[in-house]
């Protein structure tokens, strides 16, 4: 199978004569990997024995499976490095399906290396067999069963370069005992070229200057900017690309912290509970510029009805997104460092000045009707936009924000700040509620110097509730903000806006979150009333290493604007009466 | 869009669990597959896949670049049918006794130049290759004097009328592409 592939072998190196399993090893720390994130069993021991009393790589263990995965992502999405995550066969690997999943939809690079059954027993429904290639194909870049000792150097550096170049994604390695007990002859081995796969399509020169010609004549343009931006490490590109031509900007969700929150030309989030201004300039600019993000239906609405008067350019690595969901006027594939650098250099320089200024109307609409009630209510109860708003003052908006998902997703997406890229960790394609707590652990091992701070549900944090062990155990300083409303209250809104107020299985009861954190050792608190919150916040940053925040906050809180399913993305609801 | 019948052609590493991806494709996009071929190619190691499906040009072509982008596939590309030579195989295995009372059934086979590779006094077995309409049209003939005990079809096989190879230039290029980053 290695055949086609380019594998180049360290300078000098001589064979050594190990186990595939310490060829594993090998293999992760020549990848360059610190942190793995894992949890052991029968068909993976080869490799935990491996590990044992190795000084390279710090294994984290977690408390489920699925929360290696998401740890792996979190990791993943804060350094911009490969997460890797370890486990056994059967339901250890099943239990990294989800994580798996929201890695491929959210463009993540992950490696998760889960043991089998020995080859000779595969297909005989040995003790904790699972076709776990069979299960995850569809949801990798790819998927590989390690059958014998001797591919294990070379699958290893394939899975790390197939998850982390191009368009990222996670990759499957199931990694059969006997291969993992065989001996083999061990080079440290890097892939570089794999034929048939092309990472990065050739940038078309054509397209370069059809897009820059569109803008240069464009007076009213507006640039979506999406994940891929960070992903492609073109953050500073992008920036003088817009800056140059003058081009007002919305962002996707995992988009958000391309920009700093405080950049002129950033106009907030796009989409069903974006701003009114992204949405609405969506529906009248002239031109319309995508760059790496892939027109979701949360972003886009009806379709039908989605900026049909402007003229599209979409800058993409991926050929299969373009024209996917939307058709559009210029495709620019490639590397968006190079196509934007090379657009770029073709811009005149920009002044819309009178265009921007009509973004002013639904700004201000927005605040006095959504954002000035949100974060300064004059109800009772707390809202969930004052404490997010709150917190991320408190960090000076240096913080990294990792959200669950439900309401609290999206107002933490509304109302947190950002000042660098790579500061907004969320579960955007698959929306996985427990995502939150075991993505928030992993950024802390990939930024140790930054403060990571999750907002979570009272739905969402009971599904990987069992990390606070992990939590306990490595004093990882994730500051966890349960913004609690005893509701599934994303569920519990829609029900209401669009099921006659038919609660239905959405009210919970909740148990008492600080003593389940008192349990583990984590420092708590528990604010009721506004006057308290500033110095809860004050209390949770003060503490060295981990903290529970409980924020009560009203029960039946909207989240706001909104687009509602199926309508135009520019039909927005302001206020619920 | 209006539904056609589109003829893809994928070139993929010779690798297991493969095809099952390619299919799977279809599956997502609710699309049946019509025949399915696979081969080896004229590139050693390369496995050829000719699939045939009756949609519209929109949906062919997502189709096309989604099986592109799995790792070991090296090229998808899909065609109408003016756009390639294309042949099937169909096998009819006759019942003799009725054969060979009926005159008439001989002359349909050789009018539609099949050829007998096996006469026992039991059954009588044809192959006819031609189009796909052709193997319909003798399937229907010989359907009327209800002789036939079997019938099978193979996929369609196809080449291209290009004067391009798209997969050798593509591998060529990428091979070009690597040494002149490696060099540099
Ligand atoms: C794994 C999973 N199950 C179900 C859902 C559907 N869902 C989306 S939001 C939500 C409610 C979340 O409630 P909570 O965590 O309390 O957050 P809130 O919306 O109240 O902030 C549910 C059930 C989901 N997204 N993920
Ligand atoms: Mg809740």
């Amino acid at each position: 199978m290695k055949s086609k592939d380019k594998i180049q072998y360290e300078k000098d190196a001589k064979p050594l004569r190990i186990t595939g399993a310490e060829a594993l090893i090998r293999s992760l720390e020549y990848q360059g990997v610190k942190t793995i994130f894992g949890y052991p069993g029968g068909a993976i021991m080869p490799v935990y024995d491996a590990l044992y009393g190795n000084k390279t790589l710090n294994h984290i263990l977690v408390r489920h499976e699925q929360a290696a995965a998401h740890a792996a992502e979190g990791f993943a999405r804060a350094s911009g490095e490969v997460g890797v995550c370890l486990v056994t066969s059967g339901p250890g690997a099943t239990n990294t399906v989800t994580g798996i999943a929201d890695a491929m939809i959210d463009s993540t690079p992950i490696v998760v290396i889960a043991g089998q059954v020995a080859a000779s027993t595969l297909g005989m429904d040995a003790f904790q067999e699972v076709d776990l290639v069979g299960i995850t194909q569809p949801i990798t870049k790819w998927s590989y069963q390690i059958r014998s000792a001797t591919d294990v150097a070379w699958a290893v550096a394939r899975a790390f370069y197939i998850a982390g170049s191009g368009r990222p994604g996670p990759v499957v390695l199931d990694f059969a005992k006997n291969a993992q007990l065989d001996m083999t002859d061990y080079l440290p081995t890097k892939v570089d070229f794999v034929r048939g796969y092309v990472p990065e399509p050739e940038m078309d020169d054509d397209a370069i200057s059809e897009a820059a010609q569109l803008i240069n004549n464009s007076k009213h343009p507006f640039v979506l900017a999406g994940h891929g931006i960070e992903l492609g490490n073109a953050v500073e590109e992008f920036k003088t690309f817009i800056h140059k031509a003058d081009l007002p900007t919305g962002a996707t969700l995992l988009g958000l912290s391309v920009l700093p929150s405080d950049d002129p030309l950033n106009m907030g989030m796009l989409g069903m509970h974006g701003k009114l201004v992204t949405n609405v300039k969506t529906n009248e600019c002239d031109v319309l510029i995508a760059v790496g993000m892939r027109f979701d239906d949360r972003v886009t609405g009806k379709l039908s009805a989605y900026a049909p008067q402007a003229k599209i350019v979409h800058f993409d690595i991926d050929p299969a997104e373009i024209n996917k969901s939307i058709h559009v006027d210029v495709a620019v594939v490639g590397d968006c460092r190079k196509t934007l650098a090379a657009v770029t250099a073709l811009l005149s320089q920009g002044d819309h000045s009178e265009w921007k200024k009509s973004f002013e109307p639904y700004i201000k609409k927005e605040n006095d009707k959504v954002v000035h009630p949100e974060l300064h209510p004059s109800k009772e109860f707390m809202t969930m936009g004052e404490v997010i708003n709150a917190v991320s003052e408190a960090t000076s908006h240096k913080a990294i924000l990792v959200t669950d998902v439900g309401q609290n997703q999206m107002l933490a997406a509304r109302y947190f700040k950002y000042s660098s890229p790579r500061s907004i960790l969320t579960s955007g394609g698959a929306g996985t509620m427990g995502y939150g707590l075991p993505a928030a652990i992993g950024a802390t091992f990939a930024c140790p110097d930054r403060t990571v701070c999750l907002f979570v549900g009272d739905g969402g944090l009971q599904m990987n509730l069992q990390e606070f062990g992990t939590i306990m155990e490595q004093r990882a300083p994730v500051k966890i903000i349960l913004l609690n409303n005893n509701f599934l209250g994303n569920v519990r809104q829609w029900q209401a806006m669009f099921f006659n107020h038919h609660y239905s299985f959405t009210p919970m009861m909740n148990p008492e979150y600080p003593a389940i954190a008192s349990a583990y050792g984590i420092a708590s608190r528990r604010v009721m009333k506004r006057e308290e919150l500033a110095e809860a916040i004050d209390e949770m940053l003060c503490t060295d290493g981990p903290f529970l925040l409980e924020a009560c906050v009203e029960q039946e809180g909207n989240v706001l604007p909104m687009t509602p399913p199926g309508s135009p993305i520019d039909q927005m609801i302001l206020e619920i009466k | 869009m209006e539904n056609k019948s589109y003829t893809l052609i994928v070139h993929s590493e010779n690798f297991a669990g493969l095809l099952n991806q390619v299919t799977a494709v279809f599956t997502r996009f609710q699309i049946n597959i019509d025949s399915l071929n696979v081969s080896a190619s004229s590139i050693p190691g390369l496995h050829k896949y000719t699939i045939t499906a009756c949609t519209d040009e929109e949906s062919i072509e997502k189709i096309a670049r989604l099986i592109e982008k799995k790792v070991d596939v090296i090229s998808a590309h899909y065609f109408t049918d003016d756009q390639i030579f294309s042949y099937e195989v169909a096998l009819f295995k006759l019942s003799m006794s009725e054969a060979h009372i009926e005159p008439k059934v001989l002359r349909i086979i050789s009018q539609y130049g099949a050829n007998i590779v096996e006469v026992n006094n039991v059954f009588v077995v044809i192959v006819k290759t031609g189009t796909s309409e052709e193997i319909t049209a003798l399937h229907e003939e010989l359907q009327k004097y209800h002789v036939v005990l079997q019938f099978v079809r193979s996929g369609r096989v196809a080449v291209t009328t290009s004067y391009y190879e798209k997969v050798n230039e593509f591998l060529e290029k990428r091979e070009s592409d690597y040494r002149l980053t490696h060099k540099s």
